[in-house]
C-alpha cells in the first residue's frame, strides 16, 4: 500500500544548527526507504508566502494570494513510501523531522488508494478514446 | 435430546471471540469473518439437532466458517473474472489455500492478541476502539453495546462501520505490535479495557443490569490479555484493580440508589472471593519490580479491601502508595488522593493544608472531588460553615445523579 506523508510545520525563524539536524534526520530516512526500495518520491514545498489558490465558483475563475487555509500549521513537504502496513508507516513519519519551517508540527499519514478503475472513467471520456483509437 | 440453542449460544459466549480472530486472519476481513462465524451457528443448530452435538464444537463451527469463507472468496473470483482486481484477497487465499490443514494455527492464542491490538489501535478513535472490541472480542451485539454505551443504536453501528472500513483502507495491520512500540500499543489496549471496565462500575440507577455485565465481560477480556501477555505485569496489575473494585459492587449502591463511601459500607457484602484473587495478583505482580500505575492503584486498593473495619486501614501504606503513584503519573487527582490518604494517616489538619497547597495551584478548581474532600475533612473538624460551602460547591460541579445524592445528603446532615 503506498502512503503519503504529509509534512505540518509552523513557520518561524530556524537557527543554522537546527536546520542542519533537520535536513540530517530527512536524508536519514531517505537513504534507508531508497535502500529498501520503496521511497516513490519526496520534496519540500516552498513557503506559503508563495502559495496561490485558485478556486472556480458558478463558472468565475477567483485567484486568491496565499494558501486556501491560514492555519498555524502549514504543509510544508511529502514522502510516498510504499510499505506493507499502516504501523511501517507510522514508523517512518515518526523519524520524520517537522521542524523544517522553524518549530515542529506533525505529520498526517494517508493511504493511496489509486486511481479509481477504468469503469468508473465517464462512457463519454471512454467513447472519445475508442474514437481516437479507431483512427 | 439436549438443547441445541443453549449449547450454541454457550460456545458463542465463550469461544466467539477465539473464533472470530483466526477468521479474521484467514479471510483479510472483519465483515467476511463476521458474517462466516454467523452463518456457520446458524448452520450448526440445524446440523446438531439432527446429527447430534459433535465433540468440539468450537472446532465443528470453525471449520464450517473456513469453508464457507473461502468459497465466498472463490466465487468473488468467478463473478468478477478479473485477475487484478483482488490482488489482496487472493493473497490471503494463497497463503491459506486449504482450510483443514489451517485447522492447529486457527487456535494459536496469537489471533486473539493481534485481534485486540488491532481493535486498540491508535490509528482508530477511542470510542471506536472500544466498540470493536466489545463486538468483536466480547461477541456482544451492537444493540447490546449502543444500549450499554446509552448511544443510539444506529450511531454505535456507524461508528463500527467506519472503523472496520479504516482498518481495511488504511491497512491497519493484523499483527502483535514489534517491540518499540509495544509499550504504547499495550498502554491503549488496557486504557480501553479499563473504560469498558469503568463504565459498568459508574452505574446510574436503572441500568444497572447491563452494566454490570460490561464489567464481568472487561474482566474476562483481561483474562484474556493476561493469559496471551503473561509477562507483563501491568495487565496483572488492571485484572487485580478490576477485581477488587467489582468485590465492592453490592456495597457501593443503598437499596435506594445512593452512593455509599467506602467508609460506610457494609464489609460483609464484599465479595472475598474477588479480594483473595486480587490481593494474591496484585502481590504476585509487584514481585517482578517493574511497577506501574495499574499494580500500584491495586495495590491501595487491596490494602481498603483488607481491613476488616474502615479504622484498621494502613493508611500510612496508602499515603506511600499514593506518593509512588505521583511519581509515575503527577497528576492533579493523584495528588488529591495522597493528601487524604495524610489525613486519615497524620491528621485532619496536616490534611486539610496539603489540599489546600494543592487547590491553590486552581487547576483543581472545577473538580468536584476536590471540594468533596475539602467538605469532608472540614466536617470532621467540625468546621461547619467552611463544610457546607465546599459541599455546595462539589454539588454544582457533581453531574452524576448518584454523587449528587451523596452530596445533598451530606449537607443536609450538616444542618442536623
Amino acid at each position: 500500500m503506498r502512503y503519503i506523508l504529509l509534512i505540518y510545520t509552523q513557520q518561524a525563524p530556524n537557527s543554522a544548527e537546527e536546520m542542519e539536524s533537520v535536513k540530517q534526520a530527512h536524508w536519514e530516512v531517505i537513504e534507508e526507504t531508497t535502500r529498501k526500495g520503496i521511497l516513490l518520491g519526496c520534496e519540500p514545498l516552498a513557503p506559503t508566502q508563495t502559495a496561490t489558490t485558485v478556486r472556480v465558483q458558478d463558472g468565475t475563475v477567483l485567484t486568491t494570494d496565499g494558501p486556501f487555509a491560514e492555519t498555524k500549521e502549514q504543509l510544508a513537504g511529502y514522502y510516498i513510501l510504499d510499505c506493507k502496513d499502516l504501523d511501517e508507516a507510522l514508523g517512518y513519519a515518526a523519524r520524520i523531522p517537522s521542524a523544517c519551517g522553524g518549530k515542529p508540527g506533525c505529520i498526517e499519514v494517508r493511504a493511496l488508494p489509486g486511481l479509481p478503475r477504468r469503469e468508473a472513467v465517464s462512457e463519454q471520456a471512454e467513447q472519445k478514446s475508442e474514437a481516437v483509437l479507431a483512427q | 435430546m439436549p438443547d441445541v440453542q443453549a449449547i450454541a449460544e454457550s460456545v458463542f459466549r465463550q469461544e466467539s471471540g477465539k473464533i472470530i480472530a483466526g477468521l479474521i486472519r484467514l479471510s483479510g476481513s472483519f465483515d467476511l469473518a463476521e458474517e462466516a462465524m454467523q452463518e456457520a451457528f446458524a448452520s450448526a443448530i440445524v446440523s446438531w439437532a439432527q446429527k447430534g452435538v459433535p465433540d468440539n464444537p468450537a472446532a465443528w463451527i470453525t471449520s464450517v466458517a473456513q469453508r464457507k469463507i473461502v468459497d465466498q472468496i472463490r466465487r468473488e473470483q468467478t463473478r468478477r473474472g478479473n485477475e487484478d482486481a483482488l490482488i489482496y484477497e487472493t493473497e490471503h487465499l494463497k497463503t491459506h489455500h486449504d482450510p483443514e490443514i489451517e485447522d492447529e494455527a486457527m487456535h494459536l492464542p496469537d489471533d486473539r492478541l493481534r485481534l485486540i491490538f488491532t481493535c486498540c489501535h491508535p490509528a482508530i478513535n477511542q470510542e471506536a476502539q472500544v466498540a470493536l472490541t466489545l463486538r468483536t472480542l466480547g461477541g456482544l451485539t451492537t444493540p447490546e453495546i449502543a444500549h450499554a454505551f446509552l448511544v443510539p443504536e444506529a450511531t454505535l453501528a456507524q461508528r463500527l462501520v467506519r472503523a472496520k472500513r479504516k482498518i481495511q483502507d488504511a491497512r491497519i495491520p493484523y499483527q502483535v505490535p514489534p517491540a518499540e512500540v509495544l509499550p504504547e500499543r499495550l498502554a491503549s489496549v488496557q486504557a480501553v479495557l479499563y473504560l469498558i471496565f469503568n463504565e459498568g462500575y459508574t452505574a446510574a440507577s436503572g441500568e444497572q443490569l447491563i452494566r454490570r455485565d460490561l464489567c464481568a465481560e472487561a474482566v474476562r477480556l483481561t483474562r484474556v490479555l493476561c493469559e496471551l501477555m503473561p509477562n507483563e505485569p501491568e495487565n496483572v496489575g488492571l485484572l487485580a484493580l478490576m477485581l477488587v473494585q467489582d468485590s465492592r459492587r453490592n456495597a457501593r449502591i443503598s437499596s435506594k440508589g445512593e452512593l455509599i463511601t467506602l467508609e460506610e459500607q457494609d464489609r460483609s457484602l464484599w465479595d472475598q472471593s474477588e479480594i483473595q484473587e486480587g490481593v494474591r495478583l496484585v502481590e504476585q505482580a509487584l514481585r517482578r519490580r517493574q511497577s506501574g500505575p495499574y499494580q500500584l492503584q491495586a495495590a491501595i486498593a487491596a490494602i481498603h479491601a483488607q481491613a476488616k473495619t474502615p479504622a484498621e486501614t494502613d493508611w500510612q501504606e496508602i499515603a506511600a502508595l499514593y506518593q509512588e503513584l505521583y511519581r509515575l503519573s503527577p497528576t492533579a487527582i493523584v495528588a488529591l488522593n495522597h493528601a487524604v490518604a495524610v489525613a486519615m494517616n497524620q491528621g485532619f489538619e496536616p490534611g486539610l493544608r496539603l489540599l489546600d497547597e494543592l487547590g491553590a495551584s486552581g487547576r483543581l478548581d472545577d473538580y468536584y472531588l476536590f471540594h468533596a474532600a475539602r467538605a469532608d475533612l472540614l466536617r470532621r473538624l467540625r468546621r461547619a460553615g467552611e463544610a457546607r460551602s465546599a459541599y455546595e460547591r462539589a454539588l454544582k460541579l457533581a453531574t452524576n445523579q448518584v454523587e449528587q445524592q451523596y452530596l445533598r445528603r451530606r449537607l443536609s446532615e450538616l444542618s442536623v
